[in-house]
């Protein structure tokens, strides 16, 4: 791992102003308060968390399709955090985006080959020739007819439209590509299919990811390493055997205990950790960890001071918990003190 | 046999189809009011163009046939000073539609593109342009072509320059509402992660999806600035006579309405005709422009 990560970001912060312009009533969200993540080369980062932890909007701010409150983001060993949309153009070919909603995410005016061809066109890449070869192969890898060229957006299925998308973001072979929830708006067996897609097109163009979703399940199929967010910060980022085998953040061990099973018998066997309340209010500030709220296991230190992101047990494995030691490891919410533990009925 | 299957085997699009013009016109084809709607709109065209070249002289006074009803020697009659009524519409027909169709295409021209821009980046410039716009949106339409008109002076440009400026804070009210609600969407950030500059996000991405708006605002439009036009002649700010005009005619004609309607009657019938044309015409071209109608 001694060359450049494609991608570095550090301590990213991300606050909507919401509320009148004029004074009085006015709130912040902190939607991203305070990232740090590394994607290295040819690297699959899966970011996962609840809705309204933040995930998409570190996706936005990494693509700079919304400009970030404060924080560094290292494209390349380039700051692209303060570039103005005008200097950020050029660099557009190096990180392009998978959206969730692909009804939503394809210009409805366009033909499938014009919407590929968009990103060449916007580049000055290539000739006519040139870039109808281009459009093609790409078209071709992501597994779809060159039949549907001329067809609309709203003519194809959802899973066709996410390939659409697919061939669009990797057309100008960019180092990075974001993709937010890009399955999760497909049924469960276009899913599937679509995950295929991207991890054999990692395989044969070298492309990083940095895959944004919800699912467990899709993270631990997809990624190389996985990073656990709540509240706007990163709770615990590990490698993908390794956060599955030995979960460390409370957090991260709820999340896995909630995770469906897809054998009964086993998953009868398990106990389910059931947190308690809601995901805070990202408007008010939360003194300490931003988890203590809903934790089993808090002490009083959780409460009054913010704990970091460390690799404690090894550099690989980073979790913001006070209660991860090197001597004994991650705390085990199931034998908190708070009894706030239930069995799965 | 072979030799196809080779070709189709090949790997490589030959073009990346644009949206396709036949199919464009074959949708339209099977609309039958659109086509009444082209029908009736390159027919005022037709005879505005061709019907002063064919028929007679429409400032020719025939003042032993005043007032006549529509006969074969004059097919929609003669009006107060003889003058033949057909003619007079045919010429009439060239100053209102360019007044409509001019002042319009003007006035969408430089609406939307203000439109697009305010709507777009909103910040400063888009509050000091909406409270330009909302001042001259204040006025009623005609009374703020009549004043402009007065200013610029009677002349047949003038007219169309009072009726398009009219015209504009509406195109830029839609425009701008049009650019705020489309730029939120998602294919929008999509094509700034292709590397888009803005100039082409405001006209490549929004506009075209803006479209069925502005065609609507035309349909309306046009139908209304060629009754501005009538309204301004009326007043004496339009174009002069003896050059005629069916605002003109509707105006003169006033005064005999007891002894002669018809003379009211038929530039009332071409203005009502020409407006139902563009507004067909405007409905189908909607329809038939938008990728997502399927018929």
């Amino acid at each position: 791992m001694s060359e450049q990560p494609v991608l570095e970001v550090s301590n990213l912060v991300k606050h909507f102003q919401s509320g009148s312009r004029l004074g009085g009533g006015r709130t912040v969200v902190r939607a991203v308060d305070g990232v740090d993540l590394t994607i290295g080369r040819g690297e699959i980062l899966g970011l996962v968390g609840e809705s309204g932890s933040g995930k998409s909007t570190v996706g936005s701010c990494i693509a700079r399709l919304t400009q970030p409150t404060s924080g560094t983001i290292r494209l390349l060993g380039r700051d692209i955090s303060t570039l103005s949309r005008r200097e950020m153009r050029p660099l557009r070919s190096e990180v392009h985006v998978v959206f969730q909603d692909p009804y939503s995410s394809l210009n409805p005016r366009m033909t499938v080959g014009q919407i590929v061809t968009e990103p060449l066109r916007q580049h000055h890449r290539g000739g006519r020739a040139e870039r109808n070869r281009i459009v093609s192969d790409m078209l071709e890898r992501t597994g779809l007819s060159l039949e549907l060229v001329g067809r609309y957006p709203h003519e194809l299925s959802g899973g066709q439209r996410q390939r659409v998308a697919l061939a669009r973001a990797l057309v100008l072979g960019p180092s990075l590509v974001i993709a937010d929830e890009p399955v999760s708006a497909l049924d469960v067996s276009v899913q599937a299919s679509i995950l295929n897609v991207i991890l054999d097109l990692q395989v044969e163009l070298g492309f990083s990811c940095l895959f944004i979703t919800h699912d467990l399940s899709v993270v631990e199929f997809i990624s190389d390493r996985i990073a656990v967010m709540y509240l706007g910060k990163i709770v615990e980022t590990a490698t993908r055997a390794e956060l599955f085998r030995d979960p460390q953040h409370p957090y991260t061990q709820a999340l896995l205990s909630a995770a469906p099973m897809a054998d009964p018998s086993s998953a009868r066997g398990r106990e389910r950790i059931i947190l308690s309340g809601d995901l805070p209010s990202p408007t008010e500030e939360i003194s300490g960890c931003p988890f203590h709220a809903r934790c089993p296991v808090a002490i009083d230190r959780c409460r009054t001071e913010v704990p970091r992101l460390l690799g404690v047990t090894s550099p690989e494995h980073q979790s913001a918990c006070h209660l991860v030691t090197a001597e004994n490891g991650a705390p085990h919410i199931k034998q908190g003190d708070k009894n706030l533990v239930h069995n799965a009925s | 046999m072979s030799q196809k299957l080779i070709t189709a085997k090949r790997k490589t699009v030959s073009s990346i189809p644009r949206p396709r013009w036949q199919r464009v016109v074959r949708r339209f084809a099977r609309r039958p009011m659109a086509v009444t709607g082209l029908i009736l709109v390159v027919g005022f065209v037709l005879f505005a163009l061709l019907g002063p070249i064919l028929l007679s002289d429409p400032n020719q006074q025939d003042f032993a046939a005043i007032l006549q009803t529509p006969s074969l020697a004059h097919l929609l009659g003669t009006d107060d000073l003889g003058r033949d009524v057909f003619a007079r519409i045919a010429n009439g027909a060239r100053v209102s539609l360019m007044a409509g169709v001019m002042s319009t295409a003007l006035a969408l021209i430089i609406g939307i593109t203000i439109g697009l821009i305010t709507g777009f980046y909103r910040g400063w410039v888009d509050v000091i342009v909406m409270r330009i716009v909302d001042v001259m949106l204040a006025f009623p339409f005609l009374i703020f072509a009549v004043g402009l008109a007065a200013i610029l002076g009677a002349s047949l440009t003038n007219v169309i320059i009072a009726l398009a400026v009219s015209q504009v804070p509406e195109v830029i009210r839609i425009a701008r509402g049009e650019a705020m609600a489309i730029r939120e969407q998602e294919f929008v950030s999509g094509a700034v992660a292709d590397g888009a500059r803005d100039g082409t996000i405001m006209f490549r991405y929004i506009a075209p999806n803006a479209m069925g708006a502005f065609i609507v605002q035309a349909t309306v439009a046009i139908p209304a600035a060629i009754i501005g036009e009538a309204t301004l002649s009326f007043l004496g700010l339009g174009v002069q006579p003896p050059m005629s005009s069916w605002g003109i005619m509707l105006t003169s004609a006033q005064q005999y309405l007891a002894q002669a309607p018809y003379l009211a009657l038929f530039p009332g019938i071409a203005i009502a005709l020409t407006a139902l044309g563009f507004n067909l015409l405007g409905d189908g071209l909607r329809d038939v422009l938008d990728p997502k109608e399927t018929r």
